[in-house]
């Protein structure tokens, strides 16, 4: 308990920080802080699948992807007159956030007892899918339409930043060309991590069947690992336009919607898979997946193209 | 007061916290990250809700722990776009303010 208390204090602490410090790179460098420890709260509720979810893609990613934005909005950073909001509304947002968190306090005091829980017909249901990670049971068995639909979502945020490309520079290659310093550290922390990645996202994609893991997870591992070999110049992103990329990026939701669709053959409904074959049919449908959601991140870190095709 | 309601009450201070970034800061980047900060506090409440419905010998419910992972991936697509929408508009202007006038 005691344990609990003080890591919601820094949990709350470190949030007051992100909203509050003047400096939005201080900021973004807080939320980051928030991200980690958040994953710990995850840890703790007894929820590892999330705690690995939240500390790669929440915490990590999206503080990566923050830090490069506020690099380059640092002009901006501060406002300019009449920007500010008065003290009237500062006070007035004050008591209408106040009102929001003692609503919602009250609604978690006032939690219906017993819980209402599907954890029995998930476990119930579990043998039949041939895997021992109830998480990816729901994900890929129970509610295999939500997952099908995430990748589609994470396809459309991809095109959404590619089209805001100038004209000329449509199809190109995105971000700005990091020089490889053959001497520098960078490419030090890139030629040595970079292997060891790679397994280390393969591995906890392909534990995520029967302990915590699984494809997303992995996936912005081996994301990570590419956007690393970028920054550090060792490769350059390819140009937006490459017709493997394109055909990577449609791999997963394609392999997906195809299996999703032999349902209705084989069992008589969308997304269904016979139950001799789950197990087989999951992982068919996982490996390109993977690849997708690896690719679709880090483009979407990559961001819009930025200098014209050769 | 269980484990669970302490984090359940983080969370909706945590949700509060974020609205009030969201509401008072001008600089859009800003609201992006008072906007994640909320993003964060809901999870939490549902993960509060996941955690009480342990049974079966899981340690919680696993059904909302899909949908949490499938949040936060969806999440940052969502942040994604907003900051490369940001960028562009600095690239047009040079500004990055969401004022009307120019």
């Amino acid at each position: 308990m005691a344990f609990d208390t003080g890591v919601a204090v820094l949990v709350l602490g470190v949030a007051v920080w992100t909203i509050a410090a003047r400096d939005t790179f201080a900021a973004v460098v807080g939320f980051v802080a928030y991200g980690l420890l958040l994953a710990l709260v995850w840890v703790r509720l007894a929820a590892p699948d999330v705690a690995l979810t939240e500390a790669a893609i929440g915490s990590g990613v999206t503080g990566g992807l923050m830090l490069g934005a506020s690099t380059r909005l640092r002009r901006t950073d501060t406002p300019a007159v009449g920007e500010k909001p008065g003290a009237v509304l500062r006070l007035a947002a004050a008591v209408l956030c106040a009102l929001v968190s003692a609503g919602l306090a009250a609604i978690v005091l006032l939690f219906p007892e017993p819980a209402p829980t599907l954890a029995p017909p998930a476990a119930a249901n579990l043998e039949v899918t041939g895997l021992g990670n109830p998480v990816t049971a729901v994900l890929m068995a129970y509610r295999a339409i939500d997952t099908l639909l995430e990748t589609v979502v994470l396809l459309l945020a991809l095109v959404g930043i590619w089209s805001l490309a100038p004209d000329g520079i449509w199809g190109g290659f995105p971000g700005p060309r990091h020089k490889a310093d053959s001497e520098g550290v960078l490419t030090f922390v890139a030629q040595l991590l970079v292997p060891v990645g790679i397994l280390v996202g393969i591995y906890i994609f392909w534990v995520g069947s029967v302990a915590p893991g699984g494809e997303f997870q992995g996936a912005t591992i081996l994301a990570a690992m590419w956007i690393l070999t970028m920054m550090a110049g060792q490769v350059d992103a390819p140009p937006v336009s490459q017709r493997w990329l394109r055909l990577l990026l449609i791999a997963g939701p394609a392999v997906f919607l195809a299996i999703g669709l032999a349902g209705f053959a084989m069992v008589g409904a969308f997304l269904a898979y016979p139950v001799d074959y789950a197990k087989v049919l999951i992982v068919t449908i996982e490996i390109p997946v993977t690849l997708s959601i690896a690719a679709t991140l880090a483009l979407l870190v990559a961001g819009p193209p930025e200098r014209a095709p050769k | 007061m269980s484990d669970a309601i302490l984090y359940g009450l983080c969370g909706a201070v945590l949700v509060g916290l974020g609205l009030f970034g969201l509401i008072v800061h001008p600089q859009p980047l800003r609201k992006i990250l008072a906007f994640n900060l909320i993003g964060g506090g809901v999870f939490l409440l549902f993960g509060v809700v996941a955690r009480r419905g342990a049974a079966a010998g899981f340690g919680g419910d696993p059904v909302p722990h899909a949908l949490i992972i499938t949040g936060i991936v969806v999440a940052f697509a969502a942040t994604a776009l907003a900051i490369a929408l940001l960028l562009r508009l600095f690239r047009e202007t040079g500004r990055t303010t969401l004022g009307s006038d120019g």
